[in-house]
């Protein structure tokens, strides 16, 4: 099932990688040298596709969010708070302060869930040389076993707020679907005291590793918002200059559809690859990150391989888990309930448009809405699609370079190449866009 | 080193040795698969006593069979799934399906009324790059199906009590009962009755601990019908104060395709959205 074939012919050599593992969804990666130069790196995506931009027409905002939620089941959060946005946005909604915290507090748990998933399960055990966590933990039970621990806290803060950890069913359009009371909320406190030690270690860890050498400029793309470490809005910023409202995704970028992917890969309109995710905001935001995490970062000296090097994303994720979880006990210590869950709204007709940080960066929705708020169309541009032709880009620069190693090594390289970006396949193939155009 | 395994008991399938455990996808989320590792406390435990020969989320290792015990999330979408299903049936002791989209098609199962053609060539600007069939179907559409465990996502005590039950050689305990016997359980006024709010608890098999209505929501089904559910009877009562086109919709979410939810739908001349794909926008050009 997981064929690995190498075929050299000459300086011709073909690696082709059926079956990636250790990331979310279906995928492999295709390589093609000639003369020794990398012809094409193509990240095949053959993950079924599931029209979720068609499933949501005909729906209200509310039923959105019920929807989308199930594109991703690493990250419903990212996809229920773009949606919930959208709609309060569209409607004119303003919601309560203590609304606005809640659902920071929501995004910081599924942010820790997620990290602690990619680092501890996925990523760490692929840089020690272990086939899997589940490997390591034979020889060291208690590394695992403190990942899997600060996994759960991130899984608690969104169970406490959702009433589960995958696909939380209490983010309505004006708030909650009822107030999340302030006991609810106290009792994630013992939990997260012991998560910031386990995201300290974490840190001390990520650091210590000494991941495969490969440098490059790339394009960083991420929120930016004047006040705090992008999550629920922001405008669009990139190292290169770029400054647009997440609203005006659409006048920057496009996707195009490839023959080798299920998912739509997005371009500047220049043309041009870019990355989003937690190396981008790291970069784009370090002023932003609590004092904690920016302490970190100094520390260690990280932001240089951050910024430059993809194998190194596993200390940016590190960084955000120190971010989350002392904002998470910040805002757990500050809360002060509502005095109603959600504030009364009456749809309109109009666009509904949003941008928010998932885990794995930026993640872009628009729906037209007609007079009674149902979608009569809909964009959802999550970001594994737009990171694959920066992942692609990647590929075939980082090749060459290692084309003189064993087979078996190079195609390990590679893998593990693309799996520091933690692509999410799953949610990457179901956008499917209406009105994107690819002149071949 | 596996142990030598004993005997095998003569009169049932109890597991006799470190049983080989295999977690495959086909359209879905990743979400159930992602519960088994959401066990957290549990999930190193389960993993001393049993071999997880394939897991491609988790582990590098690949197995293409045989399992003794293959849990299998999403539903059935494309023809080479339709290939994949069958051979793994035939080198599987006990398939489990887990989740909406495995035992009822999940959400993408939506498009089973649409015109596929038409949602396809509206959504790709070059439909013919991609292989897909015009339905989403549950796995018991295609093979024999041993165990199933419910909800979208699966509920993590339902997975811990069948691991447990398999690894004991006991039949798990899965009750089926409507949502409302839980809801009743946990002291939570009704929603529907007090609230006037669209709950399909009383046709949707428990799991999730009433969850939405502890939330002050209506249940909206993702348990899947309990078994002989009345789904057009609720759906009558529901109708006395809703069009039958808003009840419609409430049954069309992630279980639509179940028989139960889906007699509702058909009623109702299909679920929300156009049936033939088209929507305000003109499809682009390839």
């Amino acid at each position: 099932m997981h064929d690995t074939v190498i075929a050299p012919g000459g300086a011709d050599l073909d690696v082709d990688v059926r079956n990636l593992t250790r990331v979310e969804g279906e995928g492999s990666l295709h390589l093609r040298v000639s003369d020794g130069a990398v012809e094409s790196a193509h990240l095949e995506i053959f993950e079924a596709p599931r029209y979720f931009e068609r499933l949501v027409v005909g729906r209200s905002m509310d039923e959105v969010i019920d929807i989308v939620a199930r594109i991703c089941g690493i990250c419903p959060v990212a996809y229920q708070m773009t949606a919930v946005h959208a709609a309060e946005a569209a409607f004119g909604v303003t919601v309560d302060p203590a609304t606005v915290a809640l659902r920071r507090l929501l995004y910081c748990g599924e942010w820790i869930e997620s990290h602690a998933l990619h680092i501890y399960l996925l990523h760490l055990p692929d840089l020690l040389g272990y086939p899997s966590a589940i490997d390591l933990a034979q020889h060291a039970r208690a590394t695992v076993e403190g990942g899997l621990r600060l996994k759960r806290a991130g899984n608690a803060i969104v169970a406490r707020i959702g009433g589960r950890a995958i696909h939380p069913v209490s983010v309505r359009v004006g708030g909650f679907s009822r107030v999340i009371r302030r006991d609810e909320i106290a009792s994630l406190r013992a939990d997260l005291a012991e998560a910031l030690d386990l995201v300290e270690a974490t840190i001390e860890l990520v650091a210590s590793l000494q991941p495969p050498v490969f440098r490059r400029e790339a394009r960083l793309v991420a929120l930016r918002a004047p006040d705090e470490y992008p999550m629920n809005h922001g405008r669009i910023v990139s190292n290169d200059g770029l400054d647009i409202a997440a609203v005006d995704w659409e006048s920057m970028f496009e996707e195009r559809q490839v023959p080798w992917s299920n998912a739509l890969q997005a371009f500047g309109r220049d043309g041009r690859p870019y990355l989003l995710g937690p190396s981008s905001r790291v970069t784009l935001d370090a002023d932003l990150l609590h004092p904690r995490a920016a302490a970190a970062l100094v520390r260690h000296d990280l932001a240089d391989r951050i910024a430059n090097e993809p194998n190194w994303s596993i200390a940016a994720r590190a960084i955000e888990l120190v971010h989350a979880v002392a904002e998470a006990i910040d805002i757990v210590e500050g809360y002060e309930p509502p005095t109603v869950g959600g504030v009364p709204w009456t749809p309109r007709e109009g666009i509904a448009s949003w941008a928010t940080e998932a885990p794995r960066g930026l993640l872009f929705q628009r729906f037209g809405l007609d007079a009674d708020g149902r979608v009569v169309d809909a964009r959802i541009v999550p970001p594994t699609s737009q990171n694959q032709a920066a992942i692609e880009a990647d590929l075939a620069l980082f090749a060459p370079t290692v084309l003189d190693r064993p087979h078996a090594e190079i195609t390990h390289l590679l893998e593990q190449l693309i799996r520091s970006y933690d692509p999410c396949i799953s949610c990457a193939t179901h956008f499917l866009d209406l009105q994107v155009e690819e002149t071949s | 080193m596996l142990p030598v395994p004993p005997p095998a008991p003569a009169d049932r399938q109890a597991v006799r040795h470190r049983p080989r455990i295999g977690v495959v996808k086909f359209a879905s989320c990743d979400g159930c698969q992602l519960t088994l590792l959401d066990l957290e406390d549990d999930l190193l435990a389960i993993a001393d006593r049993v071999d997880i020969v394939e897991f491609a989320e988790a582990t590098s290792r690949r197995s293409s069979g045989p399992f003794d015990i293959l849990f299998v999330e999403g539903s059935i979408s494309t023809p080479e799934q339709v290939e994949e299903i069958l051979r793994l049936r035939a080198v599987t002791t006990t398939l489990v399906t887990i989740g909406a989209c495995a035992t009822a098609g999940g959400i993408q199962a939506l498009r089973n009324w649409a015109d596929h053609d038409a949602v396809r060539s509206l959504v790709y600007p070059h439909p013919e790059y991609v292989e897909s069939l015009a339905t989403a179907t549950p796995v018991a559409d295609h093979v024999a199906v041993d165990a199933e465990l419910r909800g979208c996502p699966i509920s993590p005590d339902q997975l811990r009590e069948f691991v447990t039950a398999v690894l004991a050689g006991r039949r798990a305990n899965l009750p089926d009962e409507a949502v409302c016997a839980e809801c009743k359980r946990r002291g939570i006024v009704c929603v529907a009755v007090t609230g006037g709010v669209t709950c399909l608890g009383p046709v949707t098999r428990s799991g999730c601990g009433a969850l939405c209505p502890a939330f002050g929501r209506g249940c909206y089904g993702c348990f899947g019908p309990r078994e002989s559910a009345n789904g057009p009877g609720l759906a009558t009562w529901l109708e006395r104060d809703r069009t039958p086109t808003d009840v419609a919709r409430a049954f069309a979410l992630f279980d639509a395709w179940s028989p139960p939810f889906r007699r509702v739908i058909d009623a109702a001349g299909g679920p929300p959205g156009p049936i033939d794909g088209s929507t305000a926008k003109e499809p682009p050009d390839a």
